[in-house]
């Protein structure tokens, strides 16, 4: 196979929707964080803990959209946690988002340690099936890419919309912008700007377990250590990719499967001639390339990282 | 400027005659050992025009915090309308109808006009922002009170006059009945104020009550019915604007007779600092200079007027050494400044700074004050010998400042940060003027300091002028320039005016100036 024939076949379009769909979730997760003004670094092991709470439901008896709401509501509460930190008490963002990450995966480690002491290979569930859309997935490449993919893959574009919708149509949105730019702003409306950002890092957090569940729900099938592997810190730069807009940011998200997807392919045909390191750091490489090109001119909110306190200036 | 009470009966406020739409009782607020507010009392009645007069420190933002619902008072009860606000929230104040325009103004850059205006207004639960009718209210506003402004336009793109605008338009928006205006026309060119004042002559008529706080006298002769003086936090006494005169309500502000410093003539001596057609880089945040030309001469105070904001960082930045001239020929004492200026080469070409921002710039909060004070000249052999500081000579440089600037401070180990205003910026004077400097830059030297300390910061100006030395003084205040300067230069935009001696233009002409009216084309 030529190495430019790989860009029109459906499977490679399917992989790269499916490799995306997780990053999807979390991205936007970590938009809505940052838009409020909060950086949540606790994004990888957010992930961690939710695609072990989601996977964990179902292997219990659980159904597969109570594993995605106990996943949500996992990140929730690590959120919760991060955001009583950062937020009311204004402690350094960096330093409570890693030790979240640290936290969160060291909990979920244990916990599975705990609930399954004696499994040497990590146990399957019967996860996410495809769910072809009629008509619409007969569509030569686009059709089988876009619609012929799980439900958590559709859910994940629905995220995207809805999360621009919040953002610049409702009032909500509104005030959940100007947190992150000008928290007194939002002060002298007679809103608190506390609990718009705990609100915001909470829902962010939710997402970003849906992220992480999906590896385990739908793509995996099962838990395994360390399978995260540095997605949530790809989503931190894929939000600056995306300038803090849903939109910019699922194109970023669409681009670095795509790459992901691809070197997979090269792989196969140069089978042996260049080391496989290689092309596993390309999509790294890659978005190191686009972030200088794109993430220069980006405008960032201006309260990120600020923390606010109440009458002071 | 339009007087506001001469379109208005003047309504005893004894007379009761309109209702009392807020009343504050008995106010007290403390920061550690300092009282902010000390059991202050008054009443604001419906269409009243309250002054709130006093010097920097005098407890006015404080105490409009406490009413706004951002501090909590330790004693004492705010009521609006008739019944009591609760503290400490804003929510509370604005809903009793009390609108408030910061100093600083709280609006996101990142948002329209219109959003940043119907923030909050509508509930969380609503799944669609109502646009339209959002627009539709505030262009009924902005008609109804001659504030015009684009409502779809970014509030990043707006002048400073457009954002006050804004700000207004927030509070009118939630039908506001008081208006609390912080130091309104701190940022704004006269014919901005005259356009602020007849908006609010436009609000008094519709029954609105006005917080005027201030510390310009005459603004707050021509727009209040009634001052109230606040002195280090007490209420040192409550006029009839009618009855009073600018005189007495100075008096009343800084316990003192006030006097202007006098400005012994001398004579002026050969340039020292001559730039030719300078321009600067541009800047992310501020207005670079664009084919300017000054010389400083010894002997002499130029005075730079300007709304904060047209190019004066730059210039400050120029003599620093924190910038370099992008072009144009930029001499110091003859000798050509280069590619490698730098602080450094300031320094060493006699260069003296006091920055305009004491805490951000002058001084290293975390850092004792000998520290402080030897921060400029560390190097130097006085201070220390083959690579260690001289701790010694260090320590007695700063006994002297202290001594002979009559610096109020625990010790020269004091962190400086602990020192008031006033007293750091006495430090940082001493620092500057110890090496007898034949250029000095003053920028904003006075912001913020008590009567006392401006008199004695002046003072030290002029003593140093007498000298012969050759001083930029950089300030927003216009009195302050027509005070001390012999010679007074306006910038707007990043370009200068020609220059005027002392009293040869009128305090209108300035302001059209300052507004980038006028002298188009001219060179300086």
């Amino acid at each position: 196979m030529d190495i430019v024939e790989i860009l029109f076949t459906a499977s490679f379009w399917v992989a790269a929707i499916r490799i995306a769909s997780p990053l999807i979730f979390a991205t936007m997760g970590e938009l809505i964080c940052e838009r409020a003004g909060v950086l949540n670094l606790g994004i990888e092991g957010i992930m961690t803990a939710g695609a072990f709470a989601g996977w964990f439901t179902v292997y219990a008896g659980g159904d597969l959209w109570t594993g995605v709401a106990v996943a949500a509501l996992a990140g929730a509460m690590f959120g919760l946690l991060h955001a009583t930190l950062t937020v009311p008490l204004g402690l350094s963002q960096h330093v409570v988002g890693i030790g979240v990450t640290l936290l969160a995966t060291s909990l979920t480690y244990f916990t599975y340690r705990l609930a399954l002491p004696e499994v040497t290979s990590p146990p399957k569930i019967e996860a996410f099936q495809p769910l072809p859309i009629p008509v619409l997935s007969e569509i030569p490449v686009v059709g089988e890419a876009l619609f012929a993919q799980t439900p958590l893959t559709y859910l994940a574009f629905v995220t995207v919309a809805l999360v621009f919708w919040v953002l610049y149509r409702t009032p909500l949105g509104l005030a959940v912008r100007a947190a992150g730019e000008n928290p007194s702003a939002v002060e002298a409306q007679g809103i608190s700007v506390n609990a718009i950002r705990i609100g915001a890092v909470m829902a962010g957090s939710a997402l970003m377990a849906i992220g992480g569940a999906f590896l385990t729900m739908s793509a995996f099938n099962s838990f395994f250590f360390g399978m995260i592997n540095g997605r949530g810190w790809i989503c931190i730069a894929l939000v600056v990719f995306g300038s803090w807009r849903p939109g910019k940011a699922l194109l970023g998200a669409i681009l670095f499967a795509a790459f992901d997807a691809y070197q997979v392919r090269l792989q196969q045909i140069t089978g042996g001639v260049v080391p496989y390191q290689i092309f596993l750091m390309m999509p790294y490489a890659l978005s190191i390339l686009a972030l200088i090109l794109v993430a220069r001119r980006a405008t960032y909110p201006k309260a990120l990282m600020i923390p606010y306190q109440k009458g002071e200036r | 400027m339009p007087a506001l009470q001469e379109e208005k009966p003047i309504a005893n406020p004894q007379d009761g005659a309109a209702p009392v739409v807020l009343r504050i009782d008995g106010v007290t607020k403390r920061f550690g050992p300092l009282v902010a507010n000390d059991a202050i009392s008054f009443d604001l009645r419906r269409g009243d025009v309250i002054a709130l007069l006093g010097e920097n420190g005098a407890g006015k933002t404080t105490l409009m915090n406490i009413l706004f619902g951002h501090y909590v008072a330790d004693e004492g009860s705010v009521e609006a309308f008739g019944s009591s606000l609760p503290p400490g929230d804003p929510r509370a104040a604005l809903d009793a109808g009390i609108g408030m325009v910061h100093q600083h103004f709280t609006l996101a850059d990142n948002m329209s006009v219109l959003e940043n205006i119907a923030l909050g207004t509508q509930s969380f639960w609503k799944a669609r922002f109502d646009r339209a009718g959002a627009r539709r209210r505030i262009a009924e506003l902005s008609g109804a009170f001659g504030l015009a402004v684009d409502p779809e336009a970014m509030v990043a793109s707006l002048s400073v006059g457009e954002r006050q605008r804004v700000e207004i338009l927030k509070a009118l928006y939630r039908d506001a009945k008081v208006l609390i205006l912080d130091e309104p026309t701190a940022v704004l060119t006269p014919s901005e104020t005259d356009a602020l004042f007849h908006t609010l002559k436009l609000l008094v008529g519709q029954g609105l009550a006005i917080i005027f706080i201030s510390h310009k006298l005459n603004e707050v002769m021509a727009v209040s019915d009634r001052v109230l003086v606040l002195r280090s936090g007490k209420l040192a006494g409550e006029r009839v604007t009618a009855e009073t005169t600018r005189h007495q309500l100075a008096e009343l502000m800084v316990g003192q007779e006030v006097t202007p410093p006098p400005v012994p003539p001398v004579v002026t001596g050969p340039s020292l600092l001559v730039m030719e057609k300078v321009s600067t880089a541009r800047r992310a945040n501020a207005t670079p200079l664009d084919n300017i030309t000054l010389s400083l001469h010894s002997g002499e105070i130029t005075g730079l007027a300007g709304v904060s904001g047209n190019g004066q960082a730059a210039l400050a930045g120029l003599l620093s050494g924190t910038e370099t001239p992008l072009s144009g020929s930029f001499t110091v004492q003859g000798n050509q400044v280069g590619k490698n200026w730098s602080p450094a080469e300031a320094l060493a070409g006699g260069i003296a700074r006091i920055p305009e921002d004491r805490h951000a710039v002058g001084t290293i909060g975390d850092m004792s004050v000998t520290e402080n004070v030897i921060a400029e000249r560390y190097r130097t052999e006085r201070f220390s010998r083959a690579g260690f500081l001289d701790w010694a000579a260090a320590r007695k440089f700063a006994e002297e400042i202290i001594a002979d600037y009559d610096v109020k401070c625990p010790s020269p180990e004091a962190r400086i940060r602990l020192l008031s205003g006033g007293n750091m910026q006495k430090l940082i004077l001493g620092r500057a003027l110890d090496p007898e400097p034949v250029i000095i830059l003053a920028n904003q030297p006075t912001r913020g300091l008590d009567v006392g300390a401006v008199g004695y910061v002046h003072g030290k100006l002029l003593e140093a002028r007498a000298r012969g030395a050759a001083i930029l003084l950089i300030s927003e205040d216009l009195e302050e320039i027509l005070a001390l300067a012999d010679r007074v230069v306006v910038i707007s935009k990043g370009h200068l005016s020609t220059p005027s001696a002392r009293g040869q233009r009128s305090v209108r002409e300035l302001g059209e100036l300052m507004a980038g009216h006028g002298e188009e084309g001219r060179a300086a």
